[in-house]
Order: C-alpha cells, then sequence, then structure tokens
C-alpha cells in the first residue's frame, strides 16, 4: 500500500498519520487539538445538535430558544472543528505522497516558518473574525432559523416548546390576508421611500455643491459650513428636534411658519401622507451634506485645464457642465450613492424615532410610514411575533443584496466603459 | 452680446445667492429654535419662541438636578465611553484585517470578501431577537462591554471595505523594498502602510465614533435600566415619556451633546473628504 494511503487512513484519528510519516511534533499537536477539542466541547456539540433538532421535549426543562442558541453556537463549533480535521487529514496524505514519490519531508524548522509566513494573515484577522461570528453571523443565523418555527406570543418559552414548521410562516405571508396586504403596503412605502428620499438628498447634494463652487461666489467658507452642519449634529438629536417643530398642536411649522403664511395647521403626525412628506423632506435635510461634502471634493479635483480647453473650443456653460462636471461626478460617486440607497432602505430611526412610524393603521401591525425594517422591529418587540418578523428579514435580506449585487455589477462595467 | 453675458450672470449669481441664503435659514432655523427652546422658561413649547422674554438656566441645572429617570450626567459619560472603545476597537481590527486583505493572498480571502460585502446589507439589528437571547445567555443584559463588543462587529465588515480600498492604492513598492531591507510584516504595517492610510483611518474612526451614538435598537434591547443608558435612549424617553413636556429639558440636552460633536466634525471635514473620496473611487 502507497504511504499516503495509508498515512490519510491513520490520521482518521488525528494525528496518527503524520506520526505514521515521521512528523512527531506535528503529529503530537494534532493529537493534542483534537483531544482538547473533544474534551472541550463534547457536550456543547452533544447537547446542541439535540438540541437544534428537537427543539426539547419537555417543558418546563427545555427552553427551546436557549436549544436553538446553543444548537447554533454548536454547529459554528462544529464547522471550524470539521476544518482542522480536514486539514489533518489533508497534511498527512500530502506528505505521505511526497513520500511515494520519494523527497524530502520538510524539517521541523521548516515547518515552524512555513505556518509563520502562511499563518500571519490569519492571525493577524482572526480576532476580527471572531467578534464578527460572535456580534453579526452568529444573531444572523439564529434570526433565520426562528424563521423556521413557529416561535410566537403562544409558542414561547419557559411555558410552550418551539417547533421546527418549515415554510409555513413564508407561505402564510402570501396567504392570509391582512399579513400579504400589510406586506405589500409596507413594501411599497419602503420602495417608494428610498427612492425619491435618497434622489432629493443625492440631487440636492449636487447642487449645492456645484452652486457653492462655482468661482464668482463669495463666502464660500460660511456657506461650507453652514451646509454641513446637518450632518454634524447627531442624527437623532435632529430627528428629535423635528418631531418637536413638526408636532400638530405645539410645533413651530404650523403655529409660526404656516401661521405666518395664513395656511391652517397640517397634521405632520396624524395623517399618513403629511407624515410621509414630512419625512422625505427631513431626510433630505439630513442627508444631502454627506453628499454635498464629497461632492465638494471632487470637484476640486477636477483639473481646471478641461474647462479651459472646452471654453477654448467654444462650449457653452450647460455643455461645460453636462459633458465634464456631471461625469466627473458620477463616476467617483457612483459606490457613495449606491450606499445611500441602501441606507435609506433601512433607515430605522428616522421612522421609528418621528412618529413610531405612525400613524396607527387600523386592523394592521404596520403604522402608516413603517418601512420594513421598523415593522420588523415592532412584530418582535410589540406584538412577539418572532418567527413572522424572521421570515420577513430573510425576505428584506434577500431584496437588498439582489438589488445592490445588480447595482454594484452595473456601476463596474459603467466605470470600465468610461 | 456683452450686455446679454452680463445679464446671465446677473440672473446666475441672484439665483445662485437666492437658492444659499434659503438653505441657511433652512438649516439654521430649526437649530436656533432649538437653542431658543432650552432658555425658555417652563416645559410647554406652545409658547416657545427663538429669543425668549425670559431666558433661564432651569433646564441645564435640572439636567444635572440627578433625577432617578434622568441622569445626563451619567448617560453622557456611558455614551462617551462606548462611543471611545467602540472607535478604538474598530481602528484596531479593522486596520489589521484589511491589511491582510491588502496584502496578502491566502485561502479563503474570495469568501471573506464576498461574506464581507453580504453583511454590509443585513442590518445587525434585524437580528434583534438573537441579540437579546445572547444576552440573556451570557448574563449580560446592561453591559456596555456586550454593546461595545457587538457595535465593533457591526463596523468591521463596511470599514474593512473601505480601509483595504485606501491600502490597495498604496504602492507595494514600498512593501518589497522594505521587506528586502529585512522589516517583517509587523513592521511594514505599522511603519509604512498605517502612516500613509491616515486620512482613512480618520474615516474609521468617525464611523466607530459615531456609530453608537446614532444606534437606537441595540442599545435600547440591551440596556433596561436607566442608570445604564446611553444619550440616545435617555434623551428619547425624556421627550416621550408624556410628549411635549419634558420638551425643553430635552432641547438643552440635546444642546450639549451636539456642540462638542459639531464642533470636532467641523475640524475634521477635511481628512474625511479627502479619505472617502480616494476611497470611493477604487470602490
Amino acid at each position: 500500500m502507497q504511504h499516503r494511503k495509508i498515512a490519510l487512513l491513520l490520521s482518521i484519528i488525528p494525528g496518527l498519520g503524520q506520526f505514521y510519516n515521521k512528523q512527531v511534533v506535528k503529529g503530537l499537536l494534532f493529537l493534542l487539538v483534537g483531544a482538547a477539542f473533544f474534551a472541550a466541547f463534547g457536550d456543547l456539540l452533544n447537547m446542541g445538535l439535540w438540541g437544534i433538532v428537537t427543539l426539547g421535549t419537555e417543558v418546563p426543562r427545555d427552553n427551546s430558544i436557549f436549544l436553538l442558541a446553543e444548537g447554533i453556537i454548536a454547529v459554528i463549533v462544529l464547522v471550524f472543528g470539521l476544518g482542522i480535521y480536514y486539514a489533518n487529514l489533508r497534511d498527512a496524505y500530502l506528505n505521505g505522497k511526497l513520500r511515494d514519490e520519494n523527497r524530502q519531508l520538510s524539517s521541523l524548522k521548516e515547518q515552524y516558518q512555513n505556518i509563520i509566513s502562511q499563518g500571519y494573515p490569519y492571525v493577524i484577522s482572526g480576532p476580527s473574525l471572531f467578534i464578527l461570528i460572535f456580534a453579526v453571523i452568529f444573531p444572523i443565523l439564529f434570526s433565520f432559523a426562528l424563521a423556521f418555527t413557529n416561535y410566537d406570543l403562544y409558542h414561547s418559552p419557559p411555558a410552550n416548546l418551539v417547533d421546527w414548521v418549515g415554510f409555513q410562516t413564508f407561505s402564510e405571508i402570501f396567504t392570509v390576508d391582512i399579513w400579504r396586504s400589510t406586506f405589500f403596503d409596507v413594501l411599497a412605502w419602503t420602495v417608494v421611500w428610498t427612492l425619491v428620499a435618497s434622489s432629493l438628498q443625492v440631487s440636492l447634494g449636487i447642487l449645492m455643491a456645484i452652486v457653492v463652487n462655482q468661482k464668482d461666489i463669495r463666502f464660500k467658507r460660511f456657506y461650507r459650513t453652514v451646509l454641513v452642519l446637518p450632518w454634524a449634529v447627531p442624527g437623532f438629536v435632529t430627528i428629535l428636534i423635528f418631531a418637536g417643530l413638526f408636532n400638530d398642536s405645539f410645533g413651530a411649522i404650523n403655529n409660526d411658519i404656516l401661521a405666518a403664511f395664513g395656511i391652517d395647521p397640517i397634521p405632520w403626525l396624524t395623517d399618513a401622507n403629511w407624515s410621509r412628506l414630512a419625512l422625505i423632506l427631513m431626510q433630505g435635510w439630513l442627508g444631502f451634506p454627506y453628499i454635498f461634502l464629497v461632492t465638494t471634493g471632487v470637484l476640486q479635483s477636477i483639473p481646471d485645464d478641461l474647462y479651459e480647453a472646452a471654453t477654448i473650443d467654444g462650449a457653452s456653460v450647460f455643455a461645460k457642465f453636462r459633458h465634464i462636471t456631471m461625469p466627473m461626478i458620477l463616476i467617483a460617486m457612483a459606490p457613495i450613492i449606491i450606499t445611500q440607497f441602501t441606507f435609506n432602505f433601512n433607515n430605522f430611526n428616522i421612522i421609528y424615532l418621528f412618529n413610531g412610524g405612525g400613524p396607527a393603521v387600523p386592523g394592521s401591525t404596520a403604522g402608516g410610514t413603517d418601512i420594513l425594517v421598523s415593522w420588523i422591529y415592532k412584530l418582535t418587540m410589540q406584538s412577539s411575533q418572532y418567527s413572522l418578523a424572521a421570515a420577513l428579514t430573510i425576505l428584506l435580506s434577500v431584496f437588498v443584496i439582489a438589488i445592490a449585487l445588480w447595482q454594484f455589477r452595473r456601476t463596474n462595467s459603467f466605470k470600465e466603459g468610461a | 452680446m456683452v450686455s446679454d453675458m452680463k445679464k446671465q450672470k446677473f440672473f446666475r449669481l441672484l439665483l445662485s445667492y437666492g437658492l444659499l441664503t434659503f438653505m441657511t435659514v433652512v438649516i439654521i432655523y430649526p437649530l436656533l429654535w432649538t437653542v431658543g427652546a432650552s432658555f425658555n422658561p417652563g416645559n410647554s413649547l406652545v409658547s416657545t419662541s427663538i429669543i425668549p422674554e425670559n431666558p433661564t438656566l432651569d433646564h441645564y441645572k435640572e439636567l444635572f438636578a440627578g433625577k432617578e429617570s434622568l441622569q445626563y450626567g451619567k448617560w453622557y459619560l456611558n455614551s462617551l465611553k462606548i462611543s471611545i472603545f467602540t472607535m478604538i476597537g474598530t481602528i484596531i481590527s479593522v486596520s489589521f484585517t484589511a491589511y491582510a486583505f491588502s496584502r496578502f493572498r491566502f485561502k479563503g480571502r474570495k469568501n471573506a470578501l464576498t461574506l464581507f460585502l453580504l453583511l454590509q446589507m443585513i442590518p445587525q439589528f434585524s437580528a434583534l431577537i438573537a441579540l437579546f437571547v445572547l444576552a440573556q445567555i451570557l448574563g449580560m443584559m446592561n453591559s456596555h462591554w456586550l454593546l461595545i463588543l457587538l457595535y465593533i462587529g457591526g463596523q468591521i465588515p463596511m470599514n474593512t471595505y473601505l480601509m483595504k480600498g485606501y491600502m490597495d492604492s498604496i504602492p507595494i513598492d514600498l512593501d518589497e523594498s522594505a521587506k528586502i531591507d529585512g522589516a517583517s510584516n509587523t513592521r511594514i504595517f505599522l511603519q509604512i502602510i498605517m502612516p500613509l492610510s491616515r486620512p482613512m483611518l480618520a474615516v474609521v474612526a468617525m464611523n466607530g465614533f459615531t456609530g453608537p451614538l446614532g444606534d437606537f435598537v441595540l442599545s435600547s434591547t440591551i440596556l433596561r435600566t436607566p442608570e445604564s443608558y446611553t444619550l440616545p435612549i435617555g434623551l428619547y424617553n425624556l421627550v416621550n415619556e408624556v410628549m411635549g413636556a419634558s420638551y425643553t429639558t430635552f432641547a438643552a440636552g440635546a444642546i450639549l451633546i451636539s456642540i462638542p460633536i459639531a464642533i470636532i466634525f467641523i475640524m475634521l471635514q477635511k481628512n474625511f473628504v479627502s479619505g472617502l473620496t480616494a476611497g470611493g473611487t477604487k470602490g
């Protein structure tokens, strides 16, 4: 039998294959890591995998949600364990192959240096990866898993068990009338909100940058500082300020400004359409300075020669704008503009802090201005419909990722063409 | 012809200054109104005017009066602590990871980059229930350190992308000649790459610092007692307990947090712009 096969077979128990290849230190290391892994995680794996499959069998001994969480941690640990195990098998096989071909195996010192140089990127990015798994990936996996359970107010620990129900929640979103109509209402407003609010802030930002950047405008520094103010003040503060300004009964917009023009008070917070208008205007106010700042940077980096050459060729102001300024801005800023859209799609703060996604809509769990994320928040925190919230999270993620990937691809080709 | 051009220029400038004046008013008004409200006597906003007739410092005093439900000083320190540690943690983890992605070709690199791109798009707080359960399992409800870890994790994907893009634009010849001179990877990172990435470090630092200040969801899920609150939750509760009742006090609190932050932002904006435009064009 060839060395590679024997080594591979032996390392079904980690380390034995390495012993066979006469790499004792490495073999001991694998053996130790393997033993430590089982000693440390054996119980967790056993318990976790049982938990994630059954979600508990007895009340009140088993808490389905904790079991699910442990189960997911067990799966993550298992994936890492399998990774190490694979490395062990592969190492034994490759070194066995070297022996079959009668080549020298690397010495202990070479192995050490090899690990140091190849392992460097893993070592320096390892801690970040750990935090990322803990703080982002585990929560996302957990909430994706919840979407396939019946976890809600009536199926919640410790009094009740939670069960796997497959795609039932997803199909209910589209078959239960009140859920379907709420879902599509919220989705429609989310899309309108994203498009209108983002376009408003982007175009306002670019417009103001161009206006301030004209050669013959004076007090540039003053105007720049003023225009950047909305970006510099913390967002949650300004949203709460606006909530006061727009207040139907005591807000200054109704009482001072509109009254001065003789316009009747407008129900900003209690009529859905006026709320939506207020939200869009506010987001324009909040969001344009960022675009303004970046556009200003781009404008200042456009060489003057371009404009001079165009002037000599007899180009009008408008032609210069259309053929020099605009393309330069759009190419440099495409990624930043796209992030504005994804940001607004998930812009929870402005919706929730302004009037809690209100006004309330009778018979619906979502208010008149709720976007998908704020609706999900309400389903979780207020009506305890956890599995519905989780299923919506999946739909939302799929939606955003699909659009963003499509956009990134388009802008990339746009860049290469330019 | 000449007078035509003059006329055109006149209208262009008229329109420009008109627009600028309008925007200035629209921006300044709400801010001044808040300043006015904070000096207005009483709790009601009905009588609020930008220049109060009997200005008072009562609301500022009330913030620090040490009421059970209004521990402004404590919230301020909590927010400061969380923001600073999130900023430091973000800078360290992001710059190391970005260095690995930018300078090394290792197994799993491509997959990890795609993963980071996807993770940027799923809002972290949509996994709220999980974070809540996590905090309970770990027995870390009300823990600022758990929150800081969660914030750092949330900052990693996007900022790593920004940072990697910026590092990619630093010529690799610099690394190579240093390597020939016998410098180790870590030394190249600390003495060459980091100093040259300063504009983007400013961006990452700012994102790390302001991220926690803009968050309402994660912090309100994990922090449940008034003495552990951060400013966003504290001030939100202040406004919403009885709508309008504590609005003037809120205004005072809002001003004390906004002014220092606005000053830092305005001072750092140059760095910020150069970092973003350089990183932005690289995608």
